[in-house]
């Protein structure tokens, strides 16, 4: 559904070029669901503004959906659909007239287009508010009306530009239900975000975004293991002493932390071990490894922190 | 394409058939103009003013249409619209068709007005001066979008249009005969393309010729509708 080869683009600025986004590779096959996992500013939306062609690449070529990104730019439209951080609604706007008008610049007729929107206002739980202004829609609602103009035309292939950025936590949940339903519906997804969980509940397959380049590919739980071992973390006074039997242990304190493979299985032999010496232990903690420590391996950086400061 | 510019035009006219009283609240200017100023011109002035209130209005109602815009650019709206395969040109000229059709409605009932006080105007010349307003709308209407899809920011295109609209309105002669002022002011005057249009636009509803304006408004379109397309196809929103 998307391969990119080398798609970078480079901004022009005051202070001298900036490369947004430094030559990317990207596949993505039909009916897949994949993540575009990455801190603000590593060039998520850069990169998926050119797969929708609303920016044009600096160098690299791309086919979406079937059509070359360069030349036929207006086949790659036809073919996607796209549902951007904003809200793409006109406030002024009826939900019902927003709707029809947007199946109709995709060429539907009058007639068909009152059919399709009718069928979407219940399908993304809208039913009821045809008549009602846009800007009275909560937040939630709004999305889902996003979502829906996106999905007008039946699109094989829809891009979702942080989906759920600025939803309170039941929206979210709902709004990811409907992503899983279009992927349970054969559609391929392509989305970003920078929230680690909704790129490990939602994705099959993720790419992570650092810098402009992508650093990591795979599904959620093939990078976790790519973090050696789950995080081991024992309360004890004897906290030197402990630190000793293990390879890259950290001491804070009473506390000792160490990474060891398939931590829940390995423990209870271990904790037997250590009694065996003499150790005395307050406390027991293991931690599997997160997408975050993910990133922090292959960057030596925490998305979280980069996604709390922005 | 004809049918994609039909689908942005009534995507934008729909709020303003929903809440028609604001074309009406849109003329209060030009009525005060009318009542207020008008009197002021003497026995026969109303054949002379009312062209240039005319042409006065084109300017600012078109001018201003920009504003328009820039939620949409702000918020997603402009950027869904250009993800779907409408045509880019269509983007722009639906809205200018929106803001034309708009003041033309607004001049005729300024027409209208003004015939209380004492215009004399036959169908015919109502209807070229309605298309001569027209054309210019269209040519401002097309460089205002065009504006504020670059500048972005609210306050940045205020002035951007304070700077360019009040010395291109005090040079077009609408208010007073140029040539009442210095030479030099005069020939400042006739650099001003908006100068030669509010004179075709006397010379519709007076003895006069056309010609010159005629060029002028032609030149502008051409101009403001190519800038106006350029911007749209070429500008990120």
């Amino acid at each position: 559904m998307i391969k990119a080869r080398g798609l970078a683009r480079r901004f022009t600025t005051k202070a001298g070029p900036v490369d947004a986004v430094r030559g990317v590779d990207i596949d993505v096959a039909e009916g897949e669901l994949v993540g575009f996992l990455g801190p603000n500013g590593a060039g998520k939306s850069t990169t998926l503004r050119m797969l929708t062609t609303l920016l044009r690449p600096t160098a690299g070529e791309a086919l979406v959906a079937g059509h070359d990104l360069l030349t036929d730019p207006a086949g790659v439209r036809r073919n996607i659909g796209y549902v951007g951080q904003k809200p793409g609604a006109g406030l002024d706007q009826r939900v019902a007239d927003e709707l029809e008008l947007q199946a109709r610049f995709y060429g539907l007729s009058r007639h068909d287009a009152r059919r399709k929107v009718a069928g979407l206002l219940e399908r993304f739980d809208l039913t009821g508010l045809e008549q009602r202004g846009v800007g009275t829609l909560s937040g939630g609602q709004q999305r889902r009306l996003d979502l829906a103009m996106g999905m007008l035309h039946d699109p094989r292939l829809l891009f979702l530009d942080e989906p759920s950025t600025a939803l309170d936590p039941q929206s979210r949940r709902n709004l990811w239900d409907h992503i899983r339903q279009l992927r349970a519906d054969g559609v391929t997804v392509f989305l970003t975000t920078h929230y680690l969980d909704e790129a490990d509940h939602l994705s099959d397959r993720l790419l992570v975004i650092d810098q402009g380049a992508i650093v990591a590919e795979g599904s959620p739980d093939e990078l976790k293991h790519r973090v050696s071992g789950d995080l081991v973390v024992l309360g004890t006074p004897q906290a030197a002493l402990v630190a000793t039997k293990f390879a890259d242990a950290a001491v804070d304190g009473e506390k000792v932390s160490f990474r060891i493979p398939n931590g829940d299985r390995a423990l209870p032999s271990l904790l037997k071990d250590l009694d065996n010496i003499g150790v005395e232990l307050h406390s027991v903690q293991v931690h599997r490894p997160t997408l975050d420590d993910v990133f922090l391996t292959m960057t030596g950086r925490s998305l979280r922190e980069d996604s709390n400061a922005a | 394409m004809l049918r994609d510019t039909w689908l942005v035009f009534w995507r934008v006219m729909l709020p303003v058939l929903r809440n028609p009283v604001a074309v009406v609240f849109g003329i209060a200017q030009p009525l005060l103009y009318l009542g207020l100023f008008g009197p002021l011109l003497g026995e026969g002035g109303w054949q002379w003013f009312v062209p240039g209130l005319l042409v006065q209005m084109a300017l600012f109602g078109t001018a201003y249409a920009g504003f328009s815009l820039l939620p949409e650019v702000r918020t997603g709206v402009m950027e869904r619209l250009r993800v779907t395969p409408v045509s880019r040109v269509a983007l722009l000229v639906g809205r200018v068709g929106k803001d034309v059709v708009l003041l033309v409605v607004q001049s005729l009932l300024i027409m209208l007005a003004a015939m209380l006080f004492g215009f004399r105007a036959s169908a015919g010349q109502v209807l070229l001066g309605l298309g001569l307003v027209a054309l210019l709308g269209v040519a401002i209407g097309s460089v205002s979008y065009a504006i504020a899809l670059k500048v972005k920011l609210e306050y940045v295109f205020a002035s951007v249009l304070s700077a360019s609209i009040v010395p291109l309105m005090l040079l077009s002669g609408v208010l007073l005969p140029m040539s009442n002022g210095p030479q030099w002011l005069y020939w400042l005057s006739r650099v001003n393309p908006l100068a030669h249009v509010v004179d075709a636009e006397r010379s519709i509803f007076n003895p006069g010729t056309v010609t010159y304006g005629l060029i002028s408004v032609a030149l502008l379109v051409v101009a403001g509708v190519l800038y106006g397309i350029r911007t749209f196809n070429r500008e990120s929103a």
